[in-house]
């Protein structure tokens, strides 16, 4: 991956960064947040704002909480203390709408997670259909639109099966997509793929980064976060240990993410 | 023929003919009831997931033909003098239902969760994610074992004899009866049930395998 050089250089994902001071308010703001299964203290009090246009990469340790703090974006867990705002909604308090929250909030899995039995435009207008009732004429052209998006313009009729994985993995990307999000996560979506394909995902990403839509992703790739991201988090046993730009992972100032940064790259 | 009159195998035929009128009430019927059973077994509430299960206990812990007699009996000492072809149908639902319906609860749970997790994900309400997501996967998988559970139907309407309900076992008993030609009688018989249930279980395999292929 190439250094892209941007516009407007957004908020780092750091707590000390007050969201008054910040141009727009984040569209995330996590404070404090706890998360516990059972016993677990999985999340310990997390801290981190994503401001619109941003791209904030996950990285740490497996079990370190980093799929659980994005589930926690899209209500898919709820959260145990703490506030969590997302697209102005205040998901701590538990009277959100789940399904508005939805709309605004797409997530991308590692698995894919495609619908076996539709094709690639069907998977794509499916939600856009039932949930946002637009017509087929207009879902035929959304989905010709975000799939030419993720560069598979040319599957629209193919099923999953008929996909390669990196396919099927763009397909879900554009899934996402034509629910028109103002935010979408990625959770490891490259880590089921073969190293040869996992580069034409990370390609689309990078495209989506650079046209301005806010993103968090969970990823193994550092190179990929250090140069895409705006701003890297390093999660250790349940806390932002670490976080700051991209260069940070060059220069680590903790012990657990020099040692993560010299395991990982 | 055989030592039997045209007449005598017409007879057994017309009992055939009321095994397959069984067959299909116990399959409609059974798909009436299994349906809901299986939403009722795979859903989240435990009160329906409970009570669905006493019924599929009840009837799977019951032989067949004891169904028969309890509904015929039943509804006989209810003051209504039931013609054996609905007591018979009655208990073939009731079999039908509870078997199908822990087929089908099956097939819904194969569905992989993350299915569910990725319609919740795109907004779709709970009855959009089943009906536009898991029911169209469960159906898929649900096509061989179904298939495959028709023969089951078709061979035990045979109980429905104890009621004497005119099916195929039936007739060939009465034609028994007046030709004292037990193997010759029954072994048409059942030429006739394999000839019914055959092609059901051929084509169950290839659904079968169809479903390993694609
Ligand atoms: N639904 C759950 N029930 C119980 N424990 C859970 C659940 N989900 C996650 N955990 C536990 O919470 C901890 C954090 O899990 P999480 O999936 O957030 O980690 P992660 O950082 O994404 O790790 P990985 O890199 O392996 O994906 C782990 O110990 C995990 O076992
Ligand atoms: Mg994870």
């Amino acid at each position: 991956m190439t250094l892209q050089m941007r516009a407007p250089a957004p908020s780092a994902a750091l707590h000390e960064s007050p969201s008054m001071t910040s141009p727009a308010a984040p569209l995330v703001r996590f404070r404090d947040v706890r998360k516990n299964f059972g016993a677990l203290a999985v999340l310990k009090g997390i801290d981190l704002d994503v401001a619109p246009g941003e791209v904030v990469a996950l990285i740490g340790r497996s079990g370190s909480g980093k799929s659980t703090a994005l589930r926690c974006v899209n209500g898919l867990e709820k959260v145990d203390g703490g506030e969590l705002t997302v697209c102005g909604r205040a998901l701590h308090s538990g009277t959100v709408d789940l399904r508005e929250l939805r709309q605004d909030v797409g997530i991308v899995f590692q698995s894919y997670n495609l619908f076996p039995h539709l094709t690639a435009e069907q998977n794509v207008t499916l939600a856009p259909r039932k949930v946002k009732r637009i017509g087929k004429g207009e879902a035929r052209d959304l989905a010709a639109e975000v799939l030419a998006q993720v560069g598979l313009a040319d599957k629209a009729q193919s099923y999953p099966e008929q996909l390669s994985g990196g396919q099927q993995q763009r397909v879900a990307i554009a899934r996402s997509l034509a629910m028109h999000p103002k935010l979408i996560l990625f959770d490891e979506v490259t880590s089921a793929l073969d190293p040869e394909l996992t580069g034409e995902v990370l390609k689309v990403i990078e495209r989506l980064a650079r046209g301005g839509m806010t993103m968090m992703l969970v990823t193994h790739e550092m190179a990929f976060a250090r140069s895409v991201a705006h701003a890297v988090v390093f999660m250790h046993q349940g806390k932002v240990w670490e976080s700051g730009k991209g260069e940070m992972l060059a220069h680590p100032q903790t012990v657990e993410l020099r040692q993560f940064v010299g395991n990982g790259l | 023929m055989l030592g039997l009159t045209i007449e005598q195998i017409a007879y057994l035929f017309r009992g055939a003919g009321w095994t397959i009128v069984l067959s299909l009430l116990g399959f409609v019927g059974g798909t009436l009831l299994g349906l809901p059973v299986a939403l009722a077994r795979s859903s989240q509430s435990r009160l329906a997931r409970a009570l669905s299960g006493v019924l599929v206990q009840v009837v799977q812990g019951i032989p067949l033909p004891v169904i028969m007699f309890v509904v015929y009996f039943g509804i006989s000492i209810g003051g209504f003098d039931v013609p054996a072809l609905v007591a018979a149908g009655v208990a073939m639902t009731l079999y039908a239902g509870a078997y199908l319906g822990e087929i089908w609860k099956g097939c819904i749970l194969a569905v992989p969760r993350t299915q569910w997790e990725a319609g919740e994900c795109l907004a779709l309400t709970s009855t959009q994610r089943f009906v536009f997501v898991i029911l169209p996967q469960a159906l898929r998988i649900a096509v061989p074992p179904t298939v495959g559970f028709l023969v089951q139907i078709v061979k035990n309407t045979s109980y429905s004899v104890v009621i004497n309900f005119f099916d195929l076992t039936y007739s060939a008993k009465v034609i028994n009866n007046s030709t004292f030609r037990p193997f010759t009688v029954f072994t048409i018989a059942a030429l006739i049930y394999f000839a019914i249930c055959f092609p059901m279980s051929l084509l169950a395999s290839r659904f079968e395998r169809r479903l390993h292929r694609g």
